[in-house]
């Protein structure tokens, strides 16, 4: 018995099983996998990753080298939440940057503020938070953005931000601006892994807000102005 | 004239439950591919090169032609393969996630239609990680698409098999490159590849693959559906059709406005509601960080593929960030240069080590330590990153520091004189000492 197959369990093996079944090679499994394995642990661990190369037939070494190259595997066990906040230059401008440095202080302790990637309360337990500075999350007309396990909270102050990290330490979970309600780090890894809840949950989920104002800006100027696209021709579209 | 906003891609985004198959069948969903199974696969490459549909990602490379670059025959040992780029990661590029989040199964009909023109049979989507609403989304539009037979084999009766995987990413900006995204969905680090051979010939397994733009191939069941003709009803000769306008930053009413290509910042500001609080606006980028900045003096150059050129600039994403005279553009590109850092791959010596030590110098004159030696010295590292890297992420991270010394070199040497001004300073208070 290795000490990977004591960490993850039949479930785990299958849903394995499963995502390399999506692809005609089996190494393209490994992304997928990782955030399976970071949904059991909160971050990629040493088993975890003898977890994939066992799986995949790979050396550990190989794996660590894909693990060490995307922002997205944690090398350390996170909190609950992960809160990225978004610095690059726009939401930095608009921002971002004054948001970043008031929860590194708000939840740092001792006059220290939290690092990057570093942890408020115990990893893994309730109320915890691993707080990081992220690059464009892509929605630069929401700005400025943070997103808590990669749901998004848009056009967020000083203020909104900490009242956020606030209500997620007492165990709230306050719904996204634009999301599925808000769960925890390791389900969202799950679901990057491509397994969802069950078929209720996952409608309900699905059918989370996602149309910001700011989204449909141009569209609701169109219809207001009666503004359209050039009409499409009644005959179907022939030509040589 | 078209009139100042073209909801095409965009016009089902209002309507209620928008990202459901039952409302994208409502408003004419599924209708193209109805059309385009049943024609030659020739056929279909040819209208998307009539239409000139340009590719939205960033290049502006002619899709059609880029179609054709895959082999015309079918062999079950090269399987070809489709993949979709939904690495979404320019900063200030906000339009394929919203697109995707609203819409998706426009983007999954463009996938049948163009895999059907390729002789793929298997498509992927590979989304960046950090999006989960949007991959939620995506999961959920594939699946309806195989329950209503849209998907699958046999599709609709044409004889036609697709399957699509929607493949999360990890948090690398740089697989938004198309052959270091085609690395990392093999299960790699996302490092470029050396071209050619180009992705036709050999890419995903080194097979025949085609990656293209979210919004590109969304756009395919309208050419199909409209014909070539009505799409050039919008845009220019050379940069025909709606693209989606993301305006960010200082103006009243950020967003994302679908406009006939060639629309200028002037007009684009004018949907947004202007400049922010009338606060005068100091520099944009018409496509993203890695196009290079304009001015106050570029408000009515065409943001087409080629008036964004003739600028001196690219059209690259899109993406309008718009700054105000109250930001530093010495802070905003070396905030941006940051970014390069963090993000180049490691894999060739002048992106890797450029923006490393291109950072620092920043950092330093932002911090008011900077000579105006530094300047120069900037400009040459820039000089040895541009067209000598692997990929593009090079020649991006150099766009705003050349672009910014050129249209504010004021700015920078402001912040040297600073600096020289306390250094003699301090010469003066040791002298009397």
């Amino acid at each position: 018995m290795t000490e990977s197959t004591e960490v993850f369990d039949a479930d785990i093996h299958a849903k394995a099983a499963e995502i390399i079944g999506r692809y005609p090679v089996a190494r393209s499994a490994l992304l997928p996998m990782l955030h399976l394995v970071q949904s059991v642990q909160g971050y990629v661990s040493q088993e975890g990753i003898s977890f994939c190369a066992e799986q995949l037939d790979l050396t550990d070494a190989e794996v660590s080298a894909v693990v060490t190259f995307y922002t997205m595997y944690k090398r350390k066990p996170c909190g609950e939440h992960l809160v990225s906040v978004c610095t690059n230059t726009l939401c930095a401008a608009m921002g971002g940057d004054a948001i970043y440095k008031k929860l590194a202080g708000h939840l740092g302790e001792n006059g220290t503020p939290l690092g990057h990637e570093q942890t408020s309360g115990t990893p893994g337990e309730q109320g915890s938070i691993t707080l990081e500075h992220a690059e464009c999350l892509a929605a630069c007309d929401l700005a400025p953005v943070l997103q808590v396990n990669y749901e998004y909270y848009d056009n967020q102050t000083e203020q909104s931000a900490v009242e956020l990290v606030d209500a997620l330490r007492k165990g709230e979970r306050p719904q996204p601006t634009r999301g599925a309600p808000l769960t925890d780090l390791k389900s969202a890894e799950q679901q990057l892994a491509g397994f969802f809840p069950d078929e209720e949950q996952f409608t309900a989920d699905v059918d989370g807000p996602s149309a910001a104002e700011e989204t449909l800006r141009g569209a609701t100027l169109a219809q207001d102005r009666g503004w359209v696209a050039p009409a499409m021709r009644d005959e179907e579209a022939n030509h040589g | 004239m078209a009139d100042p906003i073209t909801p095409v891609l965009t016009k089902r985004w209002l309507s209620p439950n928008s990202w459901r198959l039952s409302t994208y069948e409502q408003l004419e969903g599924y209708t193209a591919i109805k059309n385009a199974l049943r024609k030659p696969q020739e056929q279909i490459v040819a209208l998307i090169k009539d239409a000139g549909l340009r590719g939205r990602g960033g290049a502006g490379f002619p899709a059609g032609v880029k179609w054709s670059f895959m082999p015309q025959t079918s062999d079950p040992a090269r399987p070809h393969y489709l993949v979709i780029n939904a690495d979404e990661g320019e900063p200030g590029t906000c339009k394929d996630i919203p697109l995707m989040m609203a819409d998706p199964h426009s983007l999954i009909e463009g996938c049948i239609i163009a895999s059907y023109a390729m002789r793929a049979n298997h498509c992927f989507i590979y989304v960046r990680g950090e999006v989960l609403h949007c991959i939620r989304r995506l999961h959920a539009a594939v699946r309806e698409a195989y329950d209503a037979g849209y998907l699958g084999n046999d599709i609709l009766g044409s004889g036609f098999d697709l399957d699509i995987t929607v493949h999360a990413g990890a948090g690398a900006y740089i697989c938004g490159e198309e052959t270091a995204l085609l690395d990392s969905l093999e299960g790699r680090r996302g490092q470029p590849r050396l071209k050619p051979p180009f992705p036709a010939a050999a890419g995903l397994y080194a097979k025949p693959t085609t990656v293209n733009n979210v919004e590109t191939i969304a756009t395919v069941p309208y050419i199909v559906n409209g014909g070539s003709d009505w799409f050039r009803e919008m845009g220019t000769e050379k940069s025909p059709g709606p693209k989606i306008y993301s305006v960010s930053g200082h103006v009243e009413n950020p967003g994302q406005y679908e406009a006939p290509l060639g629309t200028t910042l002037r007009e684009l500001l004018e949907l947004a509601g202007g400049m922010k609080d009338g606060v005068p606006l100091k520099f944009w980028t018409p496509g993203g960080s890695s196009t290079p900045l304009l001015t106050a003096d570029h408000m009515d150059v065409p943001l087409d593929f080629e008036g964004a050129a003739e600028a001196g600039s690219m059209l690259g994403t899109t993406a309008i960030m718009v700054f105000n005279e109250t930001v530093s553009v010495p802070w905003a590109v070396m905030k941006w240069t940051r970014f390069y850092e963090h993000e180049s791959c490691g894999k060739c010596t002048p992106c890797r080590e450029g923006t490393f030590w291109l950072a620092q110098v920043l950092e330093r004159m932002v911090e008011g330590r900077g000579t105006e030696e530094d300047i120069d010295t900037m400009l040459d590292v820039c000089d040895n990153i541009l067209g000598r890297s692997f990929c593009a992420l090079g020649d991006g991270a150099v766009s705003p520091i050349e672009s910014g010394i050129k249209y504010f070199r004021d700015e920078f040497l402001a912040l040297c004189e600073d600096n020289k001004a306390k250094q003699s300073d301090s010469a003066l208070v040791g002298a009397s000492a």
